[in-house]
């Protein structure tokens, strides 16, 4: 990093309205060496939600911001995230991916510890002084900072971090329009898609919330919705694009397929139209009407800085990445519902779901190879250097199909590499 | 055997017959003569790509699948697949998909239960990835021919980490 401080990461011109990315930023293993410090280091990360840990016992074992974490509920109900490494000589003490366990064994020389990460018991214990247990530093790691917002639970391993609620600030008013969808709380869905891209993590960050690309990329999407009997309505693809802060950015839209909460198209028959009139005249009970409008009727993809993606769609996902290399990430991808939710709609919303997301959707694999191929493109940039998206940077209200929700990331991923950020 | 004589009903398919139907799906797809690979279907049939932190029996309706097509939208994949738009395979990856170890698990009246190994290799842009697990098949026959109703892929991978992506045809 230090040897490329003069070359700025991003250029912003104020009075041309031109906002250029250095494509240096996709491809350095410094600049990569930077973010797992100045990023990964010091933002909030999401781990897991709390549906996914339903009982005491309940555990995920997740890698988080290049951490090997154990995200688990004790017999108090407590939820903690632990770094999955034993205290002794280092080898990660859970080796299964999820479960439900009374304590964990490091199998190395059989270590035992509690739901709380507490060392219970280890073979020998004669040899060791007394005491020895209740030192912490013999217990697993717990990481200090996990708070959690409407279920979303987040660590942050860097322990002088503002709170959580001042880091998401803005983009909690999009994540209640998500979470008020449903009556009991939102939950994950059991399957997780686990997929990977060869590409720059940032590059799906863009991505993600990128309106512009919808068109060219996702032609062969709207050719199938055309095709299906009924799985389309009359709205216009049309909303904007909003820069939430703290590199945070949402666009929200009307878009003319099918909503589980709540827009009905004629392929749900008459079955769906009287379970989504009974969704939105509970949604109307509790939000009142144009509140109960916005949640049913607009769509929503929400990014919440640097790797965290909530898309209120024609489904509802959470998505996470992180960057194996300057050039690979790893992507998990989770479907959200509505706790307790009808057997029609859940079977309706992950229908939904696979047709547009995932790695065997008729969308995401376009997306993932738009990806790639930028990777590749920036084997030139040492002559073609900068990115443009600039795109309605003079506009009064930036469009979805405007860059505004890129810039917001980028604004603020400049200001932590370069350590300029001011408060979050 | 003639063809005739191919019936479920008198439970008279052979595994040799079974091999050399899989034999020719797995021809067609690597041909990607994909509109007469669907022909293969029944016209209420399901292909389904669980994820692979599932059971192996789970239902599409509850859980989250990288596949699970009806019947129509196995047809928009397959017209999706050979647009030049499909950006993820255009132009098409190179693919071999090999299947072995057949095993007839039931048979009912008009229905075999099929079980097989697969192992389908894919190069595109110089790279090669690999997708194995189990096939799991009904099969039904229509009109003296075997049918598929239902295709199940049941990977053996920890999700696509390695392969990235599910766009061919497993």
């Amino acid at each position: 990093m230090n040897a490329r401080v003069k070359e700025p990461l991003i250029l912003i011109d104020d009075q041309k309205k031109t906002f250029k990315v250095a494509r240096n930023n996709f491809i350095d293993s410094e600049v990569l060496q930077a973010e797992r410090d100045r990023i990964f280091g010091n933002c909030w990360l999401y781990v897991g939600h709390g549906s996914e840990l339903n009982k005491p016992g309940d555990f995920m074992m997740r890698e988080v911001g290049g951490r090997s974490i154990l995200f688990a509920k004790d017999r108090e109900g407590v939820v903690r995230a632990m770094y999955n490494t034993c205290p002794h000589r280092g080898a990660q003490v859970c080796r299964e991916r999820s479960g439900n366990a009374k304590s964990f064994q490091c199998f190395y020389h059989g270590w035992v510890f509690g739901l709380d990460g507490k060392l219970r018991s280890q073979p020998g214990e004669e040899a060791y002084p007394e005491g020895f247990k209740d030192d912490p530093s013999s217990s697993l790691s717990v990481v200090k900072r996990m708070e959690s917002y409407r279920d979303l639970y987040f660590i942050c391993f860097d322990d002088d971090a503002v709170s959580l609620d001042t880091y998401l600030g803005n983009a909690k008013e999009y994540l209640d329009l998500i979470c008020d969808q449903a009556e009991d709380g939102l939950e994950i869905v059991r399957g997780a898609q686990e997929y990977a891209i060869n590409a720059n993590w940032k590059l799906l960050t863009e991505n993600s919330i990128d309106g512009y690309h919808a068109a060219s990329t996702h032609a062969t999407y709207m050719d199938y919705l055309k095709s299906t009997d009924g799985g389309l309505t009359s709205v216009a693809l049309t909303g904007y694009g909003r820069d939430l802060g703290n590199g945070h950015a949402v666009i929200e839209y009307a878009a003319p397929w099918g909503r589980p909460v709540a827009q009905w198209i004629p392929m749900w028959g008459e079955t769906g139209k009287k379970e989504i009139g009974e969704i939105l005249a509970r949604l109307e009970a509790r939000h009142g009407k144009e509140r109960a409008e916005r949640i049913a009727y607009k769509n929503r993809n929400l990014h919440i800085f640097p790797n965290l993606i909530i898309n209120d769609i024609m489904a509802l996902t959470v998505r996470t990445y992180f960057p194996k290399s300057e050039s690979e990430m790893q992507v998990n991808a989770w479907a959200a519902a509505p706790r307790g939710e009808s057997g029609w709609a859940r079977k309706f919303r992950l229908f939904n779901f696979l047709e547009f997301l995932g790695p065997g959707g008729f969308a995401t694999p376009d997306d993932v190879e738009a990806l790639e191929h930028c990777q590749r493109g920036y084997l030139n940039s040492r002559e073609v250097r900068w990115n443009d998206i600039s795109k309605g940077m003079s506009q009064a209200t930036p469009a979805m199909t405007d860059e505004e929700q890129m810039r917001a990331f980028w604004k603020q991923w400049n200001a932590r590499m370069t350590g300029m950020q001011a408060g979050a | 055997m003639n063809a005739e004589t191919i019936g479920l009903a008198s439970n008279a398919v052979s595994r040799a017959e079974v091999e050399d139907f899989l034999y020719y799906e797995a021809e067609l797809l690597d041909a990607w003569r994909l509109p007469e690979w669907l022909q293969l279907f029944t016209e209420d049939a399901t292909y389904e790509v669980p994820t692979t932190n599932l059971p192996a029996d789970a239902s599409s309706d509850e859980n989250l699948f990288y596949i699970a097509d009806d019947r129509f939208r196995l047809g928009e994949r397959v017209k999706r697949l050979m647009k030049r738009a499909a950006h993820a395979e255009f132009p098409h990856s190179k693919t071999r998909h090999i299947v072995a170890n057949v095993s007839l698990r039931g048979r009912d009246v008009g229905r075999l239960d099929i079980s097989c190994s697969f192992v389908t290799y894919r190069t595109k842009d110089s790279a090669t990835h690999l997708f194995f697990g189990t096939l799991r098949y009904q099969l039904v026959q229509a009109e003296g021919q075997l049918r598929i109703r239902c295709k199940r892929v049941l990977l053996d991978t920890d999700g696509l980490r390695q392969q990235g992506r599910l766009s061919i045809i497993l």
